[in-house]
């Protein structure tokens, strides 16, 4: 049986550690996907973490904190990553957190690398890249409770001798080895203040043959004299080994002179024995092995793992896809219906505090500005964290327990079909729900090309928000007929016709994407299939936790500003004085018996509230894109409602009702706004809205981002507002055109009713 | 020279060595695909790709594009 705690450091070296010198140590995170990071880190650091972006990347920059011993420890966590040979801007930021080159981040003082301990060759490559940055190491050996599962002897004593620096043999999800790694964390730096970096650092280890160390430095030397810029030794090693690598174009900066002595250098090396690239992995592979030699006894025959058959019948021809149906639906199901009544108990709560608020203060605009505005504000943001928090309970119990890259692996080969990958599918499909988290879930998705694709054609999935809308126009406008031999209602097909519309349009737009702004070479799909293992109730907690969080930080506060900046160009300019009157009228006592006197007051003010919504910013901007909304058979109060409704489509019902003077509380299934609209008539006597016009209004609602949400999400999601902005330009132009398209097709087509 | 692309579902070969010096190459090294390594094919996936394949005693998927740069040499059946 391996030994793995007892090699802690031992309770009398504790004792005269409380008068280390260091008071506050940095330590940056690094692992392989799939090694338990993100719980190692937990475990560290608690939940208390603070997380951001680094600037110009989409790289979450999350840092937490923890007391041990008088110390107070700085924890960064990098991303799971198999290599720090960067290859994107976003790969590149671990390497200058490393360096302490990175913009607003601390220089670490040493890094904890956690391995998975059943695939330690493996994971030891990226191991042996930390070691050339130069920084103390601690290695941790986690998933110790399968390495002894397995029968898997590790000499850590042994291996720690060998290696030159700390092991420590743990198990994140059991917390085992956890204490034993503060200590060790702390002992790094027992007798030396944070300013000097210890000197049980291992001896700089040089795995590379003599004269790619020349080379290394001449390299070095080129870019100190042409650039005039000094350059940390990994980082000359790295411009060497990555061709085409992101240190390429950030240090040569498209210097031709230097770029031609980096291609001489490559050649001359490989005449030499020395081929670019394959000597990084040959050599890091042979040092590996040799420091493995005798510490690592595996049995002969790796055990059964449970996941083999398991992951036969999972990716099977026929039964893998039919899971895989299952899992979908269950999991689509439970967006909507879950979610339903924790929205509907939002929505309810957030009644009773405008309730309570219109009990207490008099009308006018700072109470409307407190019920519309603010407390509106906040549910607009609360309401969407069902959707979330179940959406990333699915995935994370999915992720944790291995089947979330047995869905990539199934769903690969019809992805690529529109030049996505298997992983983009879960968020896809999560958009039908709704956008916001299924573009948080694209995270998933390593390759920002193709993450970026997702994120963008992820709001032309229909989601919920959309369904009201169609439900209205259909139950008003689509006759109750059947077709295909009277086995489909009519009104049926129309509704799968636009869920099906957003994916027909996104399909060229993810190619039209992957061909102008995102071209360039094809992500590998090379993916770990982790085996299969119990979800940890813990490790899903975190995730959910995480998500919730991170979108109410994020995104929460510019949904919430939308809202009150929309609540301003409805309600201003106007003369609210008489309205103000009626409403104190209505909320007195003195009408509470008079029915008839009731009647006529909340009729007027129904009449006053549609006049000012009318000359309000918001109704002059209607008036003012009348001629633009002409073509697609609208009229100015349809145009309206579609601008009121760019925070959220689903705020189009409650602004007709408005309009047309049935307050703002009407439901899609109010007769009474289908009757409005009905008998709604133009100047000219003829009806505003007949098929054409509906179906119109439904392509423009289905294709158009009318999501503020959406879109603040995508701004976090991409760390930047371009990609909003381009989402809002080019859905709304294909809504104007699609709705253009279909209002002269169909008048041509149908006989106008 | 045999590919992955050459071998059948359940056998057993030693990698060679892996073609190209691009980011796709680096990566199937850096996932353990690296000459000398031995690795089986598992799986396929119902519509024919990708492919599961285990190496150094982890499961990987590879697309039928990235399996024919990882050259073989001896295959041995299971």
């Amino acid at each position: 049986m391996p030994n793995s705690t007892s090699d802690a450091a031992t309770p009398e070296e504790s004792d005269d550690r409380s008068s280390s010198p260091a008071s506050k140590l940095t330590f940056a995170l690094i692992g392989n996907p799939n090694t338990g990071k993100s719980t190692l880190f937990n475990a560290l650091a608690g939940m208390k973490a603070r997380v951001g972006n680094y600037p110009g990347v989409t790289v979450e920059k999350k840092i937490g904190s923890f007391q041990y011993q008088n110390c107070e420890i700085e924890l960064i966590d990098l991303p799971g990553t198999y290599s720090l040979s960067p290859r994107t801007a976003d790969e590149m930021v671990s390497v200058r957190v490393l360096l302490g080159l990175q913009e607003q981040a601390e220089a670490p003082n040493a890094v904890v690398c956690i391995v998975d301990a059943t695939h330690l060759q493996r994971h030891l490559y990226l191991f042996s890249q930390l070691l050339d940055l130069g920084i103390p190491a601690i290695l941790v050996l986690n998933m110790w409770d399968e390495v002894q599962k397995q029968k898997i002897e590790i000499d850590v004593k042994k291996f720690e001798q060998r290696l030159g620096v700390p092991v420590v043999a743990a198990c994140a999800r059991s917390g085992l080895g956890i204490d034993e790694l503060k200590e060790k964390m702390l002992a790094l730096f027992e007798k030396h203040d944070s300013e000097n970096r210890p000197d049980s650092k291992p001896a700089h280890l040089e795995l590379f043959p003599e004269n790619f160390q020349q080379a290394r430095s001449e390299i070095s030397q080129v870019i100190q004299s042409r650039a005039d810029q000094q350059i940390p030794e990994y980082l000359a090693e790295r411009l060497l080994l990555d061709i085409n690598g992101e240190t390429e174009r950030e240090i040569l900066n498209g210097d031709e002179s230097i770029a031609e002595t980096l291609r001489s250098k490559r050649e001359e090396l490989k005449q030499n024995g020395c081929p670019i690239p394959a000597i990084e992995p040959r050599v890091r592979y042979g040092w590996a092995r040799e420091m493995l030699e005798g510490i690592i006894q595996q049995p002969e025959l790796p055990a059964e793992h449970r996941g083999n058959s398991l992951d036969r019948w999972l990716t099977h021809r026929f039964w893998g896809p039919a899971f895989f149906a299952v899992v979908m639906l269950l999991m689509f199901q439970a967006i909507y219906t879950w979610a339903g009544p924790l929205m509907g108990g939002i929505e309810f709560a957030q009644d009773k505090l405008s309730g309570l608020i219109i009990g207490a203060m008099a009308p006018g605009a700072f109470r409307s500005l407190l019920t519309d505005g603010i407390v509106g504000g906040v549910g607009s943001v609360v309401v969407f964290l069902p959707q979330i928090l179940i959406l990333f309970l699915f995935i994370a119990v999915l992720e944790d327990c291995g089947y979330m890259s047995r869905a990539a692996f199934l769903m690969d080969r019809i992805m690529t079909k529109v030049g996505l990958s298997g992983k983009a599918f879960v968020p896809m499909i999560s958009s039908f729900a709704c956008a916001v988290p299924g573009i948080m879930a694209a995270r998933t998705i390593e390759d920002r090309k193709e993450r970026f694709v997702t994120i963008l054609v992820a709001p032309l999935m229909s989601c919920s928000a959309r369904l009201p809308v169609y439900l209205l126009m259909i139950n008003a406008f689509i006759p109750k007929e059947s077709i295909f031999w009277g086995l489909v209602s009519l009104q049926a097909f129309v509704l799968f016709s636009f869920y099906l519309l957003g994916v027909l349009v996104a399909i060229p737009v993810a190619w039209i994407l992957k061909k102008t702004w995102f071209k360039g070479e094809v992500a590998p799909f090379v993916m770990e299939l982790p085996n299969f293992k119990w979800p940890s109730l813990r490790v899903v907690f975190y995730r959910v936790w995480d998500r919730g969080r991170s979108f109410l930080k994020q995104a929460g506060t510019l949904i919430f500003l939308t809202t009150i900046i929309v609540w301003a160009a409805g309600y201003f300019p106007g003369d609210r004085s008489e309205l103000n009157q009626v409403m104190t009228l209505l909320e007195s006592e003195s009408l509470s018996e008079d029915e008839i006197a009731r009647e006529i007051f909340e009729q007027r003010s129904r009449e006053l509230s549609s006049q000012l919504l009318n000359s309000s910013f918001l109704g002059t901007a209607g008036h003012f894109i009348e001629p633009a909304v002409e073509p697609l058979g609208w009229d100015w109060r349809i145009g309206m409602g579609a601008i009121a409704s760019f925070p959220a489509r689903e705020v189009i019902i409650g602004t007709l009702g408005t309009i047309y003077s049935l307050g703002g509380d009407v439901d899609e299934e109010d007769a009474g706004l289908m009757e409005k609209m009905h008998s709604a008539r133009k100047a000219d006597g003829t009806p505003v809205y007949n098929i054409p016009v509906a179906l119109s209004v439904m392509v423009f609602f289905a294709l158009c981002a009318q999501c503020g949400a959406t879109l603040m999400v995508m701004r976090q999601e991409t760390n930047s507002w371009k990609w909003p902005l381009f989402s809002f330009v080019y859905m709304t132009t294909l809504a104007y055109l699609g709705a253009l398209a279909t209002y002269q097709i169909g008048i041509a087509l149908l006989p106008v009713v | 020279m045999p590919t992955l692309n050459n071998l059948n579902m359940g056998d057993q070969a030693t990698i060679s060595h892996i073609e190209g010096t691009d980011a796709i190459a680096m990566r199937l090294m850096e996932m353990g695909l690296f000459e000398g390594e031995s690795i089986r094919f598992v799986g396929k996936a119902p519509m024919g790709d990708p492919l599961e394949f285990e190496v150094c005693g982890c499961k990987i998927s590879l697309r039928s594009s990235e399996t024919e740069r990882v050259h073989i040499t001896s295959e041995t059946k299971l």
